[in-house]
């Protein structure tokens, strides 16, 4: 269960933005996509959400824990929130082969340096994915598919409560997106955690998602009964691009309270 | 053969020994700073960097100036240093204060370049990994800024030896004791000892440039 209230604004000159998100997502939905726009607050909120953005004021609470509370001061940091981000970008770190970068949850200040018990457990998860072979390569070496893979271990080795995806598979072509969508599905039927998945591509939702989360200009309309609605659309496209227009039409007849 | 005579042995192991002592401090300061101060903007952090980057700007004859307020006898720290037996002017640690406060800005100034161009997507992975601040430093952004932050080492540690102005200030140019290669130069050239000058231009000269290629070849020697 995850309860999200967020408010921030940027006051740039050139690109002032708003982001105004109130939304929950219930232990019975087990993967959620934001879907939106780029530009629209969908990575600003994942980020708030894992702790590496403050909010201005607003409340976030995961599994009943309080993790950000602008009116009492709460703010656990993102290293205590124990929520897992899989970067766009993948993110693994250059310096580090495939072992040290799985082990980094859970090893000391020089990562190069794993005792044995952390090698061992590291080449354990390595190994439950499928990807043993590779421990001693370095990132650069990987190839797309591999380097998410690694990644999605890399996070999950810290034991997450929840999953926070930003853009799984943007960085690949698409034939490839294709193949590791369908892996990536896989992988989740064995997760137990709630997964939050960032996408603006309708297929993405399709695969993953059994709730939806539309997002435009900072803010996130929660798609009541998402299945249940998509099944009267021949495809996904056709019901976001429906679902957006309605948000739309809305927000013009509707001044927002907040202007 | 007079080369290695104590009038080129001295300047050069007191010029080594003080670059080497002032890239030291002012690396630990530095390092300090940039990790403070990378990525920060509002009107603090821009002040704060300016105040770090003016020794780069001012002469070096001013910054002798604050320094003989500061550590002189009558200086604010000075007085205090007195009492307890401590002169800095005129010792060849006056030196070393006047080198860590000239080096001071390259040292701040790569490092912070270097410690701001490691993508912050790998810092953000790293904390949401469980990594403290300081441990995302140590085993994160380090490493990765490690080569700029080398190069500017070299170069404080090259700058340090040529260091004159506020050297010649604060520690004076006493022979023997707080003549360093670049103001024994000075000196022998006044003097009209124009090969001893001649010798001590060419000896700095190849300390400097076997540095530098030092630094390159380690700096390539893995390349990453």
């Amino acid at each position: 269960m995850i309860d999200v209230r967020l408010y921030k604004t940027f006051r740039d000159a050139d690109a002032p933005f708003c982001l105004d998100v109130d939304f929950s997502i219930g232990a019975d939905n087990k993967t959620v996509a934001l879907f939106g726009p780029s530009g629209s607050g969908k990575s600003l909120t994942l980020h708030c959400l894992a702790g590496l953005v403050r909010p201005d004021k607003g409340r976030i609470s995961l599994n009943g824990q309080v993790l950000y509370d602008g009116a009492d001061a709460v703010f656990t940091p993102a290293r205590r929130r124990r929520i897992g981000y899989m970067f766009q970008d993948y993110a693994l770190f250059p310096h580090l082969n495939v072992l040290q970068n799985v082990a980094y949850a859970r090893s000391g200040c020089f990562a190069r340096h794993l005792r044995r018990e952390e090698k061992e457990q590291a080449q354990g998860m390595l190994d439950r994915f499928a990807i043993g072979h590779l421990a001693r390569q370095m990132p650069g070496r990987l190839s797309g598919g591999q380097r998410q893979r690694v990644a999605l271990v890399r996070a999950l080795n810290a034991e997450p409560e929840l999953l926070l995806l930003d853009e799984p598979f943007s960085a690949l072509d698409t034939l490839l997106r294709e193949r590791l969508r369908e892996e990536l599905l896989e992988l989740f039927a064995a997760l137990t955690i709630p997964v939050i998945i960032i996408t603006h591509d309708p297929d993405d939702v399709d695969a993953f998602a059994a709730a939806v989360i539309l997002f435009d200009h900072g803010n996130a309309h929660p798609v009541p009964e998402y299945m249940a609605l998509r099944a009267g659309f021949a495809s996904a496209g056709r019901c976001l691009r429906h679902l957006q227009q309605t948000f739309a039409s809305r927000n013009e007849s509707v001044p927002s309270p907040r202007g | 053969m007079d080369f290695f005579s104590f009038s080129i042995v001295s300047p050069l192991t007191l010029s080594l020994r003080v670059a080497g002592l002032a890239t030291f401090f002012s690396f630990v300061a530095a390092m300090s700073m940039a990790w403070l101060l990378a990525r920060r903007k509002g009107p603090l952090p821009t002040f704060l960097d300016a105040a770090c980057t003016l020794p780069l700007v001012l002469p070096p004859t001013v910054l002798g100036y604050y320094l003989i307020l500061l550590v002189g006898r009558r200086g604010v720290i000075g007085q205090w240093l007195n009492e307890v037996g401590i002169t800095l002017i005129f010792s060849w640690q006056g030196a070393v204060i006047a080198a860590t406060i000239v080096v001071f800005p390259l040292l701040y100034k790569s490092a912070r370049a270097a410690l701001e161009q490691v993508n912050p997507h790998l810092e953000n992975a790293a904390r949401t990994l469980g990594a403290s601040e300081w441990r995302v430093f140590v085993s994160v952004s380090l490493p990765l800024a490690w080569k700029g932050i080398f190069a500017g080492l070299m170069l404080a540690f090259a700058r340090g030896m040529g260091e004159f102005g506020a050297t010649l200030m604060i520690a004076g140019n006493i022979p023997g004791k707080t003549q360093t290669l670049a103001l024994a130069i000075y000196d022998a050239f006044q003097a009209g000892n124009d090969l001893l000058a001649a010798r001590l231009v060419i000896l700095t000269s190849l300390v400097c440039v076997s540095l530098l290629m030092a630094a390159e070849l380690l700096t390539t020697r893995r390349p990453r």
